[in-house]
This record gives C-alpha cells, sequence and structure tokens, in this order.
C-alpha cells in the first residue's frame, strides 16, 4: 500500500478522492494472492525453464482494475498448469521496458525462464477463458496447430496417417470458453494426439459441418490408416465443448473399439461406465461369431463416444437370460437392472442408446412439457419442398390459364396440351415447376399451346375431362381423341412427348427416298435425339390389315417412339435391300447408326407395340433414373458398372463382348455414370457402407432375394475375369456383400388416437374427477408392464405414449373448462 | 310401347304437345278401368319432385310428376305470406369452383345447366317467394320435365301383382277418376296441411295461411301469436311497429337456428321481437302449452286468455268465465288482446294414401313428417319413397333434409339407389390407387356441397380393394343405411372403408348453448376431435358395420364405434388445405389405419428405393416404377436439401461418409421406412 498513497500524494486535490477509491479497489481485489513485485525484483525471481504471466502496470491507471481481477482468477487455473501470474508495479523509481510509455500500459509479457514467448495487448485477455486460452495456447504451439485452409488439414493428416490420430477443432474466436476448454484438453493430450484448430467457418463447412454455428471437435482415426490414398475415419464429438466433455470424449476414443466378454453383464466394468455412459452388448454365438463380430464393430462405430459395445460371448456365459435376446443393454447408472431387447437392426440400438440419452435430456426438463416424435414434423420431400417454394413467382403467364367458361373454345381451336392440376396438392404443384419449365424452353418455338386448369376452382371441368386425380396432362388435337401423357412427370420427357407429337405418327412415306432418309433420320432431323429409334413399318399396299394393326400400334406409340408407314408398289426394293419378307419393320437406331429389320407376319397390334418398346431398350444402357424403370420391367437381376464419369472403353468392350457372346442374357447389363446420375453414390454406400473406389461392378438381385454381389476391385474389369466370376456367382460360389432389406413401408410415424381420446373424455365424467385421475396413471403403469417380448415396440413408443399422455392431461383441462363453462350457465 | 316410345321424346320440348295430347294422358273416363302405367310416379312438382324429375329424365326412366296446380311450386306461390324467403341466395364467394358455391346457394336445384341457378332469377340475399316459383316453372319448362299439372291425387292404393317390381303397383286416382299404375311411387307433396290446436275459442284465431298482411290491419292493437316458428316470427315482424305490443305464445322455448344450427329453428333475419322483448318494449314471449288454453270473446270483441278447465266448470257466456287473473292478479295474459294469430306450422297429408301403404307418423318429435327409413323408403310399403319436406323426419331438426339445399342431395341419393335396384347401374364412384387417397378425402372436404349441407347425414364413403392398393370412392351415401351399403349401392365392401362425414362438435350444438363462448375454437391439430365448427371427420371400418351396430350405436355418434377416427380441425375459412395443419395429420391416419407409407417421394428417391430395397413404397410402385415418377425441378431439390429430407448426392462419400450431418447411418436415405409404429389394431390393444 505504501507505494500508492505515495503516488496520490502527487495529485491535485480533486484527483486525491477518486484515486483514494481506486486505492480500495485495487486493496480488495489484488491484495488477496497476486505477488506484486518491482520490475527488478520480478527477473531476479524468473527461474530457468518456469513460465510466467507478467502484467507490467502503472497502479494508477484505473481501466486496469477489471482486468486485474480477471487476471486473479486465472492465477489458480493457470498454475494448475505450472504457470505462475505476477503483478509487477512500474511506479517506483526503477525503470524496465517493459513498463513502457502510457501506450503500452495495456500489456502482459509471457516468459519462459527469462525469454520473452509472447506479449499480449490487455484487451485480448478479457477475462479467464481468453487469458487462459491464449496462454496455452502460446505455450503448446508445437502441439496445436493452427490452420486456415483445407489444403492444411489434408496435409497434416496426410502426414500423420499411420501414425497418431488428430483432435481437429473449430472455434469462433480465440480466446472463447470453447477454446480454453480445447487447449486445456491439449495440454493433457497434446503429446498423444496431434490438435489442430481452426476458426474459419469455411474449413468446417467443406467438411460437411451443417452446423456453423457452434464450436465443433473432430476426432480423426488417422493412425490405423495405412493406405495413403484412404481417408481418415472420423467422429464428431456431439457434446458441447467444455474440458469435461472433451476428456471423457477423448477417454471413449482412447478405449478399445470392441472389447470380447464372457462374463455376466451386470459385473463387467469398462471405462465407459466410469464415464457415465451405457453399455451395450452384442450377444454372440459360436456360430455366428465372424458376423457377429462384423455387426459389433458396426454399431460400435456407430455409438463411438455415445456408449461402450462390447461382444458378448453367449456360449461360455453361465448367465441365464432370455434365449432370443441378441442385445444387451446396461445404463451408467448404479443399480439399474441390465436389459435384454430384441433389436433387428443396427439402427434400432443406436436409435435406442440416442433415445436413452434423449430421455435423460428430457428428465432434466421435465416442466417444458416435451413431446415425443412430433408427427406435426413434415416427412414428405414433395409437400415439404413445394411449401418452401411457396412465395417463388413462377412464370405462369407463359401458359394459358383455362376456365369453364375457355377451356372448350381453347382445345378445339388450337393444339393443346392441358395440365390439370390442384392448387393445394404438392404433387401436382411440384409438377408444375417442371411444366413451367417446359414452357420457358418451347417460348415461341411450339405450335403447341401449352395450358393449365386448376381443378381446385374448375372442378367441372376436370370432372368433364375425366380427371379425378391429379396431376393429369393430355393433349388435345384437332379431329383425334384427347392423348393422356404417361411419361415421367418431369421437363426432359414431357418436352419429348411434346417434340414428338409435332409429327403425326405413323408418318406416311411416299417414296423409297423419303424412306431412306428416314431411316437415316434426315427426314426429321430434329426430332431424332427425342427418339431413340425410327421405326418403319414395309407393307405391300394389299396388306389393309397389317397395316392398320400397325397405324394403331404407332397411334398408340405416339410421343415416345417415331413412327412412319411405307406402302407403295415399290416396297419390294426396301424390303429387298434389307432382306426382309413383307410385311416386315424396320429399326433405325440413330446412335449406332444400325438398321434392323423384323418380320410382321400375322402380329397384332399389341405385339407390335411390345415389340418396338423392346427394341428401342438399349442393350447396355446408361442406367439414370429416368429410365430405370423401363430396365427394370425386364425383371432380371442388373449388372451395374458404377463409374465416376464416362465408362472406360475398355471396360465397355468387355461387356460389350459377353453380350455379344450371350453370356449376359440372364442379366439386365447397364453401367451409371455418378457424374449424371449422383444418387448412385446413395446407392454406392448402402452396398459398401463407405464409398468404395471406382469403376465398380455389382449385380443386383433385385426381383429374386435382394443380394448384392461386387466384382473383386483387386481383379481388372476384363472379359476374362468377368465371365469367370459371372460362373462362379451362377454356381453359388460368390458370397453377396450385401442384402437388400425387404422391409415393408410402415406409417412412419404414428397418428394422433383420437378415439382413445374421446373414449377418456367420456369415462372422465366431471363429478369424478379425482378416481378417474388415479385410473389414469393406472393405465400409464399398464403400459410400463407389458411383456417382454414386445419391448421393441414399446420402445420406440416411448416417446408417443409420452406424448399422449400430455395429451391427456391437455384435455383433461378442457374438459373441467367445459364443466366451469357448464356450472356457469346452471 | 307407345308409352314408352313417347317417354323417350320428352327430352324434346318442343314435342310436349304430342305427349299431352297422347291417348293414355287424356283424362277419358273410358279408359279409367285401364291404368296407364309408369315406372316412376312422383307426386307434387314442388323443388323436391322437379328435382327427382330431373335425374328420372337424365337416366331416361319413364316417370310423370303429379301436380294438382297449374304450375309447379304451388307452396312458393302462397308462402311465405311475406313473401321473403330465408334461404340465403349467396351470390359471390370469391371462388370460381361451382360445386364450393352450391355450398352457399340454397335455393337452387341440381342440374348441369348454369342458366338454372338461383342467381340468375334473384339479386337478393333473402329473395322473394315469387323468384322461387319463376325459378321452378325455368326448371321445369328448360329441362322439359314431364309434369301433369291440374292432376290432384286424391286417392293412393296398393295392387299386389307379382310383376311389379316391388311385387305390388301403386295405384293412383286424380280428381276425374283417371288411375294410374306405378311400379315405385315419389312422394314429394310437402308439408300442406296447416297445424291447428283444438281448444274453446280457437274459431276466433286467424291462421297464419289467411291473415292479414297489410301492417295497416294491425294499428294500435293487442296482438297475441300462437307459435314460435320462422312463421310466428315472420308474421310479428311485419307488424312489429304498428301493434300495441305482441305477445307470443307457445309450449317450448324459443330456438334460435346460430345456436342450434338448424335452419328450421328462428332465424337471426325475423327475430327483431327477440330483441326488443329482451329490451323491455312492451312485446313478449310466453311459455305455456296450447292445448290447455282457450280463448274467449268479450262484448267489445275483445279476447282474453283462460285455461280450458275453467270453461268446462261455469257456463260459456263470455263476460262470465273466470280468467286466471281473477285468483292471480298479476297473470302475464291478463290483458285483451284485439286478434290472436295462430302460427304453427304444416303438417304432411296422410288423408289420400289408403291404409294398405300404412304409411304412418314419424315419432313424437316429427309428427307431422311421415316415417321413413334412413334409404328415404317407407317402412309401410316397399317401392314408396318419400322426399323433400316431407322426408325431414330422417333428420329433423338435425340437418337440411327438409330444405331445397339439402334435399336436393337426398333426392339424388335416391335416385343412385333406384337405379341400382331396378336397373342395375351401381352407385356412380371413381377408383383410385391408394396414393390418391388423401387428395381425394382433401378434394371433397374442400368443395362438396353435399356432405357440407347434409352434414351428418349424408357421407362420402371409401372402400378399399384388397390389400388397400387400391379405393373406389363413392359420394353422398345416406350413412344411416351404412349396414345396407353394398344392396343400396352394387358395390363391395370387403376390405375395410373409410366413412367421410361433416360433423360440429359434439355438446356445440342447442337451443340452450352459448355457441359464442370463448376458447370456442380450436387451432392445433391434436385438439381436432374438439373441434366445435363444422369440419371433416373420418370413420375407418375394417369390416362393415351391421344393422345391429348403426341401431345401437353409441348415444350422439352418427355412426357406429369405428376402429379408429380422424378429425381435422375445424377451419375458420372451411379451407381445409393446409399441408401440416390438416393434409399431414389426415396423411398420417390413413397411414395407420392402412399400416402403410403414403408419403410421396421424387424419381430420384424412388431410384435409390429400388435400388437398394427389395420393396418400395405405394407412391414409387404406382408412379415411378410405372415411368410416372415426379423428377422435380432444381430449386425443390435445393429446398429439399436445406429440409434435410433430400440428400446432396454430389457431395456424398466426398467427406468421410460415417458423418454426415443428420445421417442415420450409411447409405441409409433419411426418407428411408422409419421404425416400425404399430398401427390402430395393435393400439387397441393397449387401451
Amino acid at each position: 500500500m505504501q507505494p500508492q498513497l505515495m503516488m496520490s500524494s502527487s495529485f491535485s486535490v480533486l484527483r486525491v478522492g477518486i484515486s483514494f477509491v481506486m486505492m480500495c479497489i485495487f486493496y480488495m481485489s489484488a491484495v488477496d494472492s497476486l505477488p506484486e513485485l518491482s520490475p527488478q525484483k520480478f527477473f531476479s525471481t524468473l527461474q530457468p525453464g518456469k513460465t510466467t504471466l507478467a502484467y507490467f502496470c502503472q497502479a494508477d491507471f484505473p481501466s486496469t482494475s477489471v482486468f486485474l481481477e480477471e487476471l486473479n482468477e486465472a492465477d489458480k487455473p493457470l498454475q494448475d498448469y505450472g504457470i505462475s501470474v505476477t503483478k509487477v508495479n512500474c511506479v517506483t523509481e526503477e525503470t524496465s521496458r517493459y513498463c513502457g510509455s502510457e501506450k503500452n500500459l495495456m500489456k502482459a509479457y509471457l516468459f519462459r525462464g527469462h525469454i520473452l514467448l509472447r506479449e499480449f495487448p490487455t484487451d485480448t485477455l478479457f477475462d479467464v477463458d481468453a487469458i487462459v486460452a491464449h496462454v496455452l495456447f502460446a505455450l503448446l504451439f508445437n502441439e496445436v496447430k493452427y490452420i486456415t485452409t483445407l489444403g492444411d488439414l489434408q496435409n497434416t493428416e496426410n502426414a500423420l496417417k499411420g501414425k497418431a490420430n488428430i483432435a481437429f477443432s473449430y472455434v469462433r474466436a480465440i480466446g472463447t470458453p470453447e477454446h480454453r476448454a480445447v487447449m486445456e484438453a491439449a495440454f493433457v493430450y497434446g503429446t498423444t494426439y496431434q490438435f489442430v484448430l481452426t476458426t474459419e467457418i469455411a474449413l468446417l463447412q467443406s467438411i460437411g459441418t451443417e452446423d456453423i454455428e457452434y464450436a465443433h471437435l473432430y476426432f480423426f482415426h488417422c493412425k490405423p490408416v495405412l493406405d495413403l490414398t484412404q481417408q481418415c475415419r472420423r467422429t464428431l464429438m456431439e457434446q458441447s465443448l467444455t474440458t469435461l466433455n472433451i476428456h471423457r470424449f477423448i477417454k471413449t476414443m482412447e478405449a478399445p473399439l470392441l472389447t470380447e466378454v464372457a462374463e455376466d453383464p451386470q459385473q463387467v466394468s469398462t471405462v465407459h461406465l466410469q464415464l457415465g455412459l451405457p453399455l451395450v452388448f452384442i450377444v454372440s454365438q459360436q456360430a455366428t461369431y465372424e458376423a457377429d463380430r462384423t455387426t459389433a464393430e458396426w454399431v460400435a462405430w456407430r455409438l463411438l463416444g455415445k456408449a461402450g459395445v462390447l461382444l458378448l460371448l453367449r456360449d461360455s456365459l453361465e448367465v441365464d437370460f432370455p434365449q432370443n435376446a441378441n442385445v444387451v443393454f446396461r445404463r451408467a447408472e448404479e443399480g439399474v437392472p441390465v436389459e435384454f431387447l430384441v433389436l433387428n437392426n443396427i439402427d434400432l440400438i443406436v436409435s435406442r442408446v440416442e433415445s436413452n440419452m434423449h430421455i435423460e435430456e428430457m428428465h432434466e426438463d421435465e416442466d417444458n412439457d416435451i413431446e415425443g416424435p412430433d408427427m406435426d414434423i413434415q416427412d414428405d420431400e414433395v409437400a415439404e419442398t413445394v411449401y418452401r417454394d411457396r412465395k417463388r413467382q413462377l412464370p405462369l403467364e407463359l401458359t394459358v390459364e383455362l376456365t369453364e367458361e375457355t377451356f372448350n373454345a381453347t382445345v378445339t381451336a388450337s393444339d393443346s396440351i392441358v395440365l390439370f392440376y390442384a392448387g393445394w396438392q404438392a404433387v401436382s404443384m411440384a409438377f408444375l415447376q417442371s411444366y413451367i419449365d417446359v414452357a420457358i424452353k418451347l417460348k415461341g418455338t411450339s405450335t403447341m399451346l401449352l395450358t393449365r386448369v386448376n381443378c381446385a376452382d374448375w372442378s367441372h371441368v376436370c370432372a368433364k375431362q375425366n380427371v379425378t386425380e391429379f396431376p393429369v396432362v393430355k393433349m388435345y388435337k384437332e379431329g383425334e381423341n384427347p392423348v393422356s401423357y404417361a411419361g415421367m412427370l418431369g421437363t426432359e420427357d414431357l418436352l419429348k412427348f411434346i417434340q414428338l407429337n409435332r409429327i403425326s405418327c405413323p408418318v406416311n412415306i411416299t417414296s423409297v427416298q423419303e424412306a431412306e432418309e428416314y431411316l437415316s433420320g434426315k427426314l426429321h432431323k430434329d426430332l431424332v435425339s427425342y427418339s431413340s429409334v425410327s421405326v418403319l413399318g414395309l407393307f405391300s399396299p394389299t396388306m389393309t390389315t397389317a397395316k392398320e394393326e400397325f397405324t394403331e400400334a404407332g397411334n398408340y406409340l405416339k410421343g415416345c417412339v417415331i413412327t412412319g408407314i411405307y406402302s407403295e408398289e415399290d416396297v419390294l426394293t426396301l424390303s429387298n435391300k434389307y432382306a426382309v419378307t413383307l410385311p416386315a419393320l424396320l429399326l433405325a437406331r440413330h446412335k449406332e447408326g444400325k438398321i434392323e429389320s423384323i418380320s410382321l407376319a400375322n402380329v397384332h397390334a399389341q405385339e407390335i407395340v411390345q415389340i418396338i418398346t423392346n427394341a428401342s431398350l438399349e442393350i447396355f444402357p446408361e442406367i439414370t433414373v429416368e429410365n430405370l424403370p423401363t430396365y427394370l420391367r425386364l425383371q432380371k437381376p442388373l449388372l451395374i458398372l458404377f463409374s465416376d464419369g464416362s465408362i472406360n472403353p475398355q471396360h465397355k468392350k468387355a461387356i460389350l463382348t459377353l453380350l455379344k457372346e450371350k453370356h449376359l442374357d440372364s442379366l439386365t447389363p447397364c453401367w451409371l455414370n455418378l457424374k449424371n446420375t449422383p444418387v448412385g453414390r446413395g446407392i454406392l454406400q448402402a452396398y459398401f457402407d463407405t464409398l468404395p473406389p471406382l469403376p465398380l461392378l455389382a449385380v443386383v438381385n433385385l426381383h429374386s432375394g435382394g443380394q448384392v454381389f461386387a466384382f473383386p476391385s483387386d481383379q481388372a474389369i476384363t472379359e476374362q475375369n468377368l465371365l469367370l466370376w459371372l460362373k462362379k456367382l451362377e454356381a453359388g460360389l460368390e458370397s453377396h456383400i450385401k442384402i437388400l432389406p425387404a422391409q415393408k413401408w410402415k406409417p412412419p410415424l404414428p397418428a394422433y388416437d383420437f378415439l382413445s381420446m374421446m373414449d377418456a373424455a367420456t369415462s372422465q365424467h366431471p363429478t369424478r374427477k379425482v378416481p378417474e385421475c388415479i385410473k389414469e396413471t393406472d393405465v400409464q403403469e399398464n403400459d410400463k408392464e407389458q411383456p417382454e417380448d414386445k419391448s421393441e415396440i414399446r420402445n420406440e413408443r416411448t416417446g408417443t405414449l409420452r406424448t399422449k399422455h400430455w395429451k391427456r392431461s391437455n384435455w383433461f383441462e378442457e374438459a373441467k373448462k367445459q364443466f366451469r363453462h357448464d356450472n356457469k350457465e346452471l | 310401347m307407345g308409352l314408352s316410345a313417347a317417354a323417350l321424346l320428352w327430352g324434346l320440348p318442343g314435342l310436349l304437345l304430342i305427349i299431352a295430347l297422347h291417348p293414355a294422358f287424356s283424362p277419358c273416363p273410358a279408359q279409367a278401368s285401364v291404368p296407364a302405367h309408369r315406372d316412376y310416379c312422383v307426386l307434387g312438382a314442388g323443388p323436391a319432385g322437379l328435382q327427382m324429375a330431373y335425374f328420372l329424365q337424365r337416366a331416361g326412366r319413364d316417370y310423370a310428376v303429379f301436380e294438382r296446380a297449374p304450375g309447379p311450386g304451388s307452396f312458393f306461390t302462397r308462402y311465405p305470406r311475406h313473401r321473403k324467403l330465408i334461404s340465403i341466395n349467396k351470390r359471390y364467394t370469391g371462388k370460381a369452383n361451382a360445386e364450393f358455391n352450391l355450398r352457399h346457394d340454397w335455393n337452387s336445384l341440381l342440374s348441369h345447366d348454369p342458366r338454372l341457378l338461383f342467381r340468375h332469377y334473384s339479386n337478393a340475399y333473402f329473395p322473394d317467394a315469387g323468384d322461387m316459383v319463376r325459378y321452378l316453372g325455368d326448371f321445369a319448362d328448360r329441362l322439359g320435365l314431364h309434369v301433369l299439372y291440374n292432376t290432384t291425387i286424391a286417392h293412393v292404393t296398393l295392387n299386389k301383382d307379382q310383376r311389379a317390381w316391388n311385387g305390388h303397383y301403386f295405384i293412383l286416382t286424380d280428381q276425374k277418376g283417371q288411375a294410374y299404375q306405378c311400379s315405385v311411387l315419389l312422394v314429394a307433396t310437402g308439408l300442406s296441411v296447416p297445424n291447428q290446436v283444438d281448444f274453446p275459442g280457437s274459431e276466433y284465431v286467424d291462421g297464419y295461411e289467411s291473415v292479414s298482411v297489410d301492417p295497416k290491419d294491425f294499428v294500435g292493437q293487442n296482438v297475441l301469436i300462437l307459435g314460435r316458428g320462422n312463421s310466428a316470427f315472420e308474421t310479428a315482424e311485419n307488424i312489429l311497429g304498428v301493434t300495441n305490443f305482441i305477445h307470443m305464445l307457445s309450449r317450448s322455448r324459443v330456438r334460435l337456428s346460430w345456436a342450434t344450427h338448424y335452419v328450421g329453428d328462428l332465424r337471426a333475419i325475423n327475430n327483431g321481437l327477440l330483441d326488443t322483448y329482451q329490451l323491455k318494449s312492451l312485446d313478449g314471449l310466453l311459455e305455456s302449452d296450447l292445448t290447455d288454453l282457450a280463448i274467449v270473446k268479450d262484448h267489445e270483441g275483445k279476447f282474453h286468455v283462460t285455461l280450458k278447465f275453467f270453461l268446462e266448470e261455469g257456463d260459456r257466456s263470455a263476460d262470465a268465465v273466470p280468467l286466471p287473473q281473477d285468483d292471480n292478479d298479476n297473470f302475464a295474459l291478463r290483458v285483451a288482446y284485439d286478434r290472436v294469430i295462430r302460427c304453427l306450422g304444416w303438417s304432411f297429408d296422410f288423408s289420400i294414401f289408403s291404409k294398405s301403404l300404412r304409411l304412418s307418423a314419424g315419432g313424437e318429435l316429427s309428427k307431422k313428417y311421415p316415417l321413413v327409413k334412413a334409404s328415404y323408403e317407407s317402412k309401410g310399403s316397399r317401392g314408396l319413397f318419400v322426399l323433400g319436406t316431407a322426408s325431414h323426419s330422417v333428420d329433423y331438426r338435425k340437418s337440411a333434409g327438409g330444405f331445397i339445399h339439402g334435399f336436393r342431395y337426398t333426392v339424388r341419393a335416391v335416385h343412385r339407389l333406384l337405379e341400382q335396384r331396378h336397373h342395375g347401374v351401381t352407385w356412380p364412384s371413381t377408383e383410385h390407387p391408394i396414393t390418391q387417397l388423401a387428395s381425394a378425402i382433401i378434394r371433397r372436404v374442400n368443395e362438396a356441397s353435399g356432405l357440407y349441407q347434409m352434414f351428418s347425414v349424408l357421407a362420402d364413403v371409401v372402400l378399399l380393394g384388397e390389400n388397400a392398393t387400391a379405393f373406389e370412392y363413392l359420394e353422398e351415401f345416406p350413412m344411416q343405411a351404412l349396414a345396407q351399403l353394398e344392396t343400396i349401392t352394387g358395390r363391395r365392401a370387403r376390405h375395410g372403408l373409410f366413412v367421410i362425414n361433416m360433423e360440429y362438435g359434439r355438446n356445440f350444438s342447442g337451443p340452450d348453448k352459448d355457441v359464442f363462448f370463448y376458447d370456442r375454437s380450436v387451432g392445433h391439430t391434436e385438439d381436432a376431435w374438439l373441434s366445435n365448427f363444422l369440419h371433416p371427420v373420418i370413420y375407418y371400418y375394417r369390416h362393415l358395420p351391421t344393422e345391429q351396430e348403426v341401431r345401437f350405436r353409441p348415444a350422439g355418434w352418427p355412426l357406429p364405434r369405428p376402429t379408429a377416427i380422424h378429425h381435422i380441425v375445424e377451419d375458420f375459412l372451411t379451407d381445409w388445405t393446409a399441408p401440416v395443419g390438416h393434409i399431414l395429420p389426415l396423411r398420417r391416419f390413413l397411414e395407420n389405419c392402412l399400416d402403410t407409407d403414403l408419403r410421396s417421394f421424387y424419381a430420384e428417391s424412388c431410384f435409390l428405393f429400388a435400388l437398394t430395397r427389395q420393396k418400395l413404397p405405394p407412391f414409387c410402385q404406382q408412379g415411378y416404377l410405372r415411368t410416372q415418377g415426379l423428377v422435380g425441378t432444381e430449386s425443390l431439390r435445393q429446398h429439399g436439401v436445406e429440409s434435410g429430407l433430400l440428400w446432396d448426392y454430389a457431395t456424398v462419400g466426398r467427406g468421410d461418409s460415417g458423418q454426415q450431418p443428420g445421417d442415420h447411418g450409411p447409405g441409409q436415405h433419411p426418407l428411408a421406412p422409419g421404425p416400425p409404429v404399430s398401427p390402430f389394431d395393435s393400439n387397441k390393444e393397449e387401451l
């Protein structure tokens, strides 16, 4: 206190009072722990290797007080890390360069021994967290790598593959409590794991995190990665970034992924229980050990950081437990009995653990009326996307809106396409957008009038056109019956339909020369791109029945395939040229420049349609979202070559050769370009769990059994290898990598059970309020005492029951209200 | 043969003359012994008779309408006495949907001709009765309906005959003795007999049917009106301003239609007297049983109210009769009246029907109506149907079956029944894939006028196909006849059904109810079952209910207890198209009844499912797999990705596969079938 008193005496009278108050503050805050030294004294106490944070201050400067308080508070935690904190008073006659002038009054310095490590402007050390974070950050310069770009991250990752794991964290800013938590963790674990830190949101986004509002910590499992091209597996820490959570998380990362045990689940103890995490035992038997272990590993990865996963070897187990149970669940809480469950897929196990966590959270804020699964959340992708898009203005004016008054006049006056839709129906509103896109593409080029009728307004118009569901597209052409469009509800296919309908099929070809132009694609140059084949029926002029059948087929295929008919006297020139007997079909494949011929003797229209439809299928198509249904109709297993980009010509050749040699007759060979059909990634992920290297060949047996077989990735896709593999497959020597789930599509969520709410309301007669309340609780109790085999369903429904319970009390309130109201009336 | 040939020509108005001259119809006494035959005879060319004639005509049936007056709608030439109809003629709704607009058009009959809408006949919200007469005349003329005017059917009997459709013919005899033989008799004679109460002095009472409508005749008078219906209040309204006061006497308390939601109760447009009574302006309402009443006339010609049993005691000389005020000097009706007016409504005229028809009056509450089944067929004789106002016993004081805007639909239902019964034409229906179910229901509850007007009487029925992959949709079926659905419609209900009804809240309506109580409206979907205002209710039955189940249904329920029930929450705008508030809960209900997933999916999702699952959701099966998948546009895709319902596959696997946000497992689509949810059957076991 002495120096301060002396100081104040040198100030004016007015100032005395103020500094006196200041002194008191200083007295109270600073005096209890922080050692105060003069510069000289300070430097003499510095020991080699010992870290010190020193604050050089001139005590009469008022704003330092708050900082000093924070510094004082930081003293204790910093001491835990072996860092001492000192306040150095520059007020004595001694001078030091650290004392500096007015300007750098606000600085603190970090020394190791006598060496200055860092200087901190005091405004960066705004609170305890910031002080600790900054100091540790400075000290752990090597242990915690600060990066700003994705390249940095990848370099670090690559450098550590096979060597060490990474703890990668994103914090919003340096000096935040999260930053401090990370630094404190790094202080402990920094030598074991490489810590990587960033404050760049872009970096976090680039690794695919959506929720960038918060700090994140990922654990990169790089140590087990031996193949440098492979990525390190990542586990996201889902809890908030606190020192304790990080500690717990890292501990679980250190724990073995999967432990095998053969003892009573009640007795087993692992680090997870100590950390307050539940244990999941996957029950295994000798016979199924391999598969069980795979499953368990799977589960373990999914539950990493959330629960401990163990493989329980049942055969050598002496404890008695239910025959059919395949999963044992043990909560972390002491004394809670283990639960034996029957859970038939991994998701159920995972959701079991997660819902358990959820319930725990719910217990915490019981009062807040937390509901179970929210039935009011839209889970229909079409409805949701249309709803989200509702405010966008579509250029509807590109199509003509028809009404009861204008409908007939319009569709009879010009060739028209009519979209029948309903403003409230999501699917038809989604399609309306594609329809408008068609209108944009055709703007000013088409003779076809694009129109629409909103059946929500003009229900009579729609009913008269036999439209009772939505959406429906019909084409009205003069002198013809309206044709319903039966293709994909999308821009491309509808555009194709409209374009191909510009000509009236079958086209009447009048000369051999014209026929040749037709077959070469020159006649309808602008249309051949829409039709994979052009079909020409050849008839001698007298074959009237055959011609009629063909014309009918051509009519039926309108908008899908270009058809033409030739039946002039000189038809023999053509039939001779293409070596067919009349009546016949010529099929020009424009893409391949090939012309095939098919005889048509005694074939009916329906069969002709079939022949043409089949012929327009490609032998080795690129499968797309749009064309898959056409190929699925063949009911054969698919042989799919997944390719990232266009297909390797070698591979294509191999498959085409096999095709030609009739080795692939029992399959539908096709290939999938991930560039054109990105959803292919989703398929690969379903088959392989992680994206395998491409290209890749798989046989998918969709129609019987659902097995997926993968061509070994270590073999080159050659004719021989492929043939050998297919033979083995046929002989049943290959084992599948996956069986596609055969699950039925059940209701995604329960519905409100109004019937029981109504029942409850009637049984809840107001005069018997109290006993009924008890009865309600009884019902709940009964629900809980269901037999074990129902546990699966019940567990899934926990949330629902809670919801219902809440609802019940809600209507109960309603009923009471009603009652009060009745009373009033009486 | 000649007759049916003529019948085919009736459609052409130009030929009416020929028909009129046809011998079968000429009232020639020589032919009286050979009754003219008609498949369908309609009694009465009022709105209901004409409505039925319209449907018979459109179906090309052999029919005739008999009308005693020289033109259609004779009731309206006289009533209401003060000429103002209380049926709403709402010409604007802001909507183009013609079916929806019929919800607010209480006067038009159903036809295919948009010119025959009542709004073209009157601009008044409460139109003049003369316009109704003109409208009905046009309706009959324009549509060329075959009506025999000036033909009073004096007697109806039954003639057993094995060859007849129903085992008997109805023999109608007109005022000239001409007989008509009918296979089916459709009685649309309305209520034509004014109700009278027989009490001493009732001869002094003016009837509503003949009382003066000129207010001048009531200047400075004390008036007593007997009755408390719309005719009573209408009469009071007319003279309210010129009388000294009006007292109104009836047995029951006043029933306000806005409290009972029954259009036959007192409408606000007529309730001026309530206002003046409650605002102490000398007018008043009293309750007493009219049968105990007596009216005596004093020497000044004024009327005194007394009780019947006072008269029985002493002599009947006017001034000596004891009056209640002799003992009880504050008796309410102690003043002398200048006029007593009776406005007690009308009853069905049973007099022309022979006993053999066994056409009897309805129960205690609806004595004025003949007793009919839910299908509007008489309980006494098969083939006799009661239509129009006279058929109101089915929904008396409940729905609108006694009024044009209600019975135009019940007439159509009867016609559909007849088409199936006698001509093998099944009840019209549309068939759809199951994915259209929610849409089909939403469409109807938003526009259907029959469901809306005839709430809780006519209901739509969805008949499920095998495995619930498709359904048939039947409109406006008389719901009380649900057990007989298969015979009435000719359609099979073997795999479960939904019934779509419109209902007010259970305890909302009633003469004593406060319909404006605070918190009366429900907004939350989970409270939809507490909705008070008219809202759609959907019943699910796994099997068609039996007659027993319908008859012994729980009190207050319009239908037997269903397997599950859904209420679509009431809507202020009666617009039930909100995606989350209305459609989503309905979809969940349907899904849980059918134990399937009824969501819609884009083609890309279906593609993924097709290659990664053995089974596809119905939407993909019925759309995508038939090359009718919904492709969607880029902007919709973006929304899908943002909402988390769709994946951005372009980025899948670019990072580490296991850590996609919101990922619930590699390869698992966010929309893939969820964890099993027990459908309603298992719920039942629990509860």
